[in-house]
This record gives C-alpha cells, structure tokens and sequence, in this order.
C-alpha cells in the first residue's frame, strides 16, 4: 500500500542502570503514555518510559481531537503546531439514505483559541510528542523494552524488563500504565473489565485521494452505495481521509480486509471518476468498559489500559489526554511533598466519573447506530425519518455525541458556592479560554491559567484585592479596562463566560478546572479551598505544622 | 410533579382507535412498527416531559400482564 507517512524507527540503547530504583516509569509510548511523560517532564519530573516497539503508531489510528485536548496541548506546547497541521473541523453532517436530515456546529460561539476539533494521524501527533519529550531532556525513552513482570509492593513496583540484549530490574516508585486495551500491567495484576462487547463489525480504510467534501463529519445512515449499514467520513492531514463502514456482526473480517473488497466499497461510494489509493484497513469490534479502579496503590492506570469506548464520539484518545491532564499535577505535588498520597484517590474519583459519562454516551451512541431488535430499528428508523421534516427530531439522531470536558461535579476537592451563583462555571468545570489583550497585545486567557500551579482569577484592577500571601495560587487579574498588570477584557467575554462581576474570584487547579468560586474575594476562604483541592484535611495541617 | 392521568381523558375514544386502526391499513409489520414509532415521538416531543413517559412504559408494561 503507498504511503504518505514513513514510520520513524527509534533504536535501543543498551541498558547502564539495571536494577536502580526510578521515581516515575511510564509503561507504553502510544498516545497517553507519552503526553503523560511531557506532562511530568515539563513539571520537572524525570521519567523512564518504556516501550516493547520501536516507533510510533502504524495507521492513523485515534484522528480526532477535540478542543479540550488541544488546549492540554498547548499547554505543553504542541498545541499551535498540531493546529497547523491538522484539518479544523467545527461542523458535520447526517444523512439517511440520500437526504441530508440533520446538520451541526460543535463551536457555535467565536473567542475561543482552539476549534471543536481538528483531525490528525496518531502518528504525527506521536512523533510530535517525541521530539517533545526528548527536548525536556528529563525523559527516558527506552524502545524495545517490554515489561516481563510487575511485583506491586507497598512504597513501589518491582519490575522485570525485557530487552534485545536481555532482561534487567528495576524500581518503580509510581508505575504509571498506559500500555493500552491489552494491558501487560492490568493482566499481571488480575484486573478484569466492567461493561459490556458490541455485537458489530466495522472497516476502517484510510484513502488517499483529492475529494471535493469539505473538512466536516459526514455521517451516513443507509446510504445507497451501502446498503443496510453506516458509513463516517473524516478528512485528515496530507489528502488523507477517513472511511469508516459499518459491516455487521455476520461478516468476515478476513475477507473484509481483501484490499481488492475494500477497493469496490469504496469506489462505490466515491464513484467510477474518482482516484484513490488504500493507506491503511484495518477490520475492528469494539467494547465499552472500564477497570472498577484506575488506582491500585502505586500503580495508576490511564488511556485504553484503563477504559475502552466505541470510536463514535472520539472519546477514547480524548478521555487518555484528560486522563493525563488530571494525573500529572496531582502525583507532582504528591512527589514535591506539597500534597499527601491520598491526593491521588481523586484521580480515581473524578476519572471513573469521567469516562462513565463517555461509557455512557458511546453506549447510547452505538444503539442507534447498531439497533439490537427490530423493536429498536423500528424506533431509529422512526427518528430518522421524521428528522427531515422536524426539528425536533434532529437532537434524536445520534450518530456519535462528540467529546465533551469533563466536569467533575461531585470532586472531593470541589469547594461549594457559598451563596447562589446563576450561570457561570460551577466547581468542576473546566476553564472556559475567552480572547484577552495582554500588553495591548491580542491573548487567550486559558494561556494564563493553570499549569505548573493553581491561579486565581480576580476580576478587577490589582489594586482591588489585598495583597496575596506567598504559597497562594498565583493571580491573573481580569479588567474591562486597559490596566498595567491586569488581563484585559475588551470584549466582556471573559466577565460573561464566568458570570463574574467586579470584586469576584475563582480558583483554579494546575489542569484549569474551577476548584470554588467566590462573589467576593476572602483569602482565608481561598486558602482553604486550595488545601481541600490538594487533598490535605485538617489532620495533614496539623501533621505539616507539627 | 405531573403525574400520568390513566382516568379517561379522551374526547373520542372510538374516533382516536378508528384513526390508528385507519393508519396502519396497508402497512406491513416493519412499516407498521415505524409509524408507531413515529407517532410516539411525535407525541412525547409534544408532552416534552420524559418522566411522564417514562410512566407511561411502566403503565404499558403493566398492561401487558
């Protein structure tokens, strides 16, 4: 098959430190293994990274990224570059048979930085954090490492790695496994999944051409030149685009992954005129499950290792970057002594809550999709059908509920509103960006907030707020007007994004979710809000001050 | 909290069952069940209260027994 992407190969490096004890390893350099790894490196964490392969991704695999991730990206510094290389899309399309019954807009507001969505191979994403990673120059990547054996034990993990040149240990203060759907670590340690396998079949070809569809989802439901299935569209980078059928259950993938047969598939779709050549098959089923816990004491699992969702949606690389986004501050601080151990429960709280609403969606999403009895198709059917004429159909139609952030409603590290708030981000939610003039110069807000610590967003001029003590959340301060040191919200978006009037405040946590809020600045209850967020209690205080 | 009126409510019994029965005269079983479908969306978007469907299914799977 030809191919616009030529994998790169990393070599092995022998081994000089056989059975040292490493504060962080990270098990699997896919997608979410290695943002895991820039997420701590860029706190200043050194990390050993192991992979059995030797170069990223092969197929374009995870293609959609949506603009919570790219936001997480350009935290780290990849965001502007992934924009640029990948395909924006903000809109999409569904059709039923030959009519168009339903059209949507992901991002229908302006002042953001980032788009719904932009569509890129894995594999450019993969190299892209990489090259990251190495220029951190704190992160280990050792290919062609395949870990043998994992001996949890109470103050770390014991492990047994598998090279070219032979088997070595080494020590694990916290294992993080990120080593996919067939998870090494998860079957080492006996964990089974909770959900449930779908009965369907689907082909996924990756199809060079030059094509006259704009860069948006397309959707099919029974289309002519697919009888009795589906059929998604999505353009990627370099002319490359995405076909995904739907083949049901009875099909053989073997068969079904004869270039030959994927050809006709295809050029029945496109037409007799149009050239194209095949980049990438590949013949999958999916499952929507989850492990019952990400955290087993200083194993932390994340990405496909810990949870599995169907690809309608985009939820599954997607929810591996939040997973990510939400760990590294958290075993940082854990790791700086500036949090205690239980910090990292949360991850578990507020990641399961996550991704049981992606189980969920993608669930419901795979029900219209694949009707289970004709009961079921009758009512799919029932809703397509009147999708065309009404409106009021078209929020039925689901052919994938595209990834939404998280919000993490019910976090332990979540402070209440102390009064009645209408509007606005309640704690939990993350961060929306709003455009800001810093220096005269054009902004984004989400550029200011969060990171490598918390921040508190004072709506008003420096000179409103008493000054903060050290050890605090860093202030950003937000103004209406042109004011040396402050934000500059020219147009208001900000304010009206948050509710917030003069005099208000909002705390945010390293990964830009709201941790509380206040109408009215208070330190003492901002200091507090920030030790609940770390999970200190009343006890690490006294402990700590001891 | 409006609950389901399961009382008789309606200005036309017989005329309400004509009309379905007229509907479904020449549609074989899957047609037959699309339509029902359709009706029934139609109808909850109407209502705009799924809790009350909600009732509903539980008050038809009630009746079946």
């Amino acid at each position: 098959m030809p191919a616009t992407y030529t994998n790169p190969r990393y070599p092995f490096a022998p081994v000089r430190d056989a059975g040292a004890r490493h504060k962080v390893v990270v098990v699997g350099g896919g997608l979410v293994g290695l943002t895991m790894a820039l997420d701590l490196a860029r706190r200043g964490q050194k990390v050993v990274l192991l992979d059995e392969d030797d170069t990223v991704s092969f197929g374009s695999r995870a293609i959609c990224w949506a603009k919570r991730s790219l936001e997480i990206f350009g935290r780290l510094g990849l965001g502007e570059a992934l924009l640029a290389r990948g395909v924006t899309w903000n809109t999409g399309r569904v059709f039923f048979g030959d009519r168009q019954v339903y059209h949507f807009d992901l991002l229908p507001e302006a002042g953001h930085q980032y788009p719904a969505f932009i569509n890129l191979q894995q594999y450019h994403l993969e190299e892209a954090l990489v090259e990251a990673c190495r220029a951190t120059g704190l992160v280990d990547l050792r290919w062609h490492s395949r870990v043998a054996a994992v001996a949890p034990g109470p103050d770390g993990v014991a492990l047994t790695v598998e090279t070219p040149e032979g088997s070595y240990a080494l020590h694990a203060d916290w294992l993080l496994a990120a080593d996919g759907a067939r998870s090494f670590v998860r079957r080492a340690l006996g964990l089974s999944f909770i959900g449930q396998e779908f009965r369907d079949r689907f082909l996924i070809a990756d199809v060079v051409m030059r094509a006259g569809f704009p860069a948006e989802r397309w959707f099919w439901f029974e289309p002519p030149f697919h009888p009795g299935g589906s059929v998604l569209l999505h353009r990627q980078a370099d002319d490359v685009w995405r076909i995904d059928f739907q083949l049901g259950w009875d099909s053989d993938p073997e068969a079904e992954r004869d270039p030959a047969r994927v050809a006709a598939r295809v050029r029945a779709m496109l037409g007799p005129e149009v050239e194209f050549a095949l980049e990438w098959v590949s013949v999958y089923s999916f499952r929507c499950r989850r492990l019952e816990r990400f955290r087993h004491g200083r194993i932390l699992f994340l990405g496909d290792a810990a949870h599995q969702v169907s690809p309608f949606g985009a939820r599954g690389g997607n929810a591996g970057v939040q997973d990510v986004d939400n760990l590294g501050w958290k075993l940082d601080a854990v790791l700086r002594g500036a949090a205690p151990d239980a910090l990292l429960d949360s991850y578990d709280a507020e990641r399961i809550a996550a991704n049981d609403e992606n189980i969920l969606n993608s669930t419901r999403s795979t029900d219209f999709i694949t009707p289970k009895n004709a009961a079921a198709r009758a009512y799919r059917d029932a809703v397509l059908e009147l999708a065309g004429r009404y409106a009021f159909a078209r929020p039925l139609v689901n052919s994938g509920r595209l990834s939404r952030p998280a919000v993490l409603a019910d976090s332990p590290l979540n402070t209440p509103d102390d009064a009645p708030w209408t509007g606005g981000l309640p704690p939990g939610a993350p961060a929306a960006d709003a455009p800001v003039r810093s220096d005269g110069q054009p902004d984004w807000l989400l550029r200011h907030l969060g990171g490598d610590g918390f921040t508190l967003l004072l709506f008003g001029p420096p000179g409103d707020f008493p000054a903060l003590a050290a050890g605090g959340p860093r202030p950003v301060f937000l103004t209406r007007t042109a004011t040396p040191g402050a934000l500059h919200d020219a147009e208001g978006l900000a304010a009206a994004r948050y509710a917030a009037g003069p005099g208000a405040a909002i705390l945010l946590r390293p990964d830009q979710h709201v941790a509380a809020r206040w109408r009215h600045f208070d330190a003492a209850a901002v200091a507090h809000a920030q030790r609940c967020a770390c999970g200190i209690t009343i006890t690490d205080t006294q402990r700590m001050a001891g | 909290m409006s609950r389901l009126n399961t009382e008789p409510n309606l200005d036309d019994p017989d005329g309400l069952f004509a009309a379905l029965m007229d509907a479904h005269r020449d549609l074989d079983d899957a047609a037959s069940r699309r339509l029902d479908a359709r009706i029934i969306l139609l109808l909850a978007n109407h209502l705009g209260n799924t809790a009350l469907v909600r009732e509903a299914i539980a008050a038809a799977r009630l009746g079946e027994a």
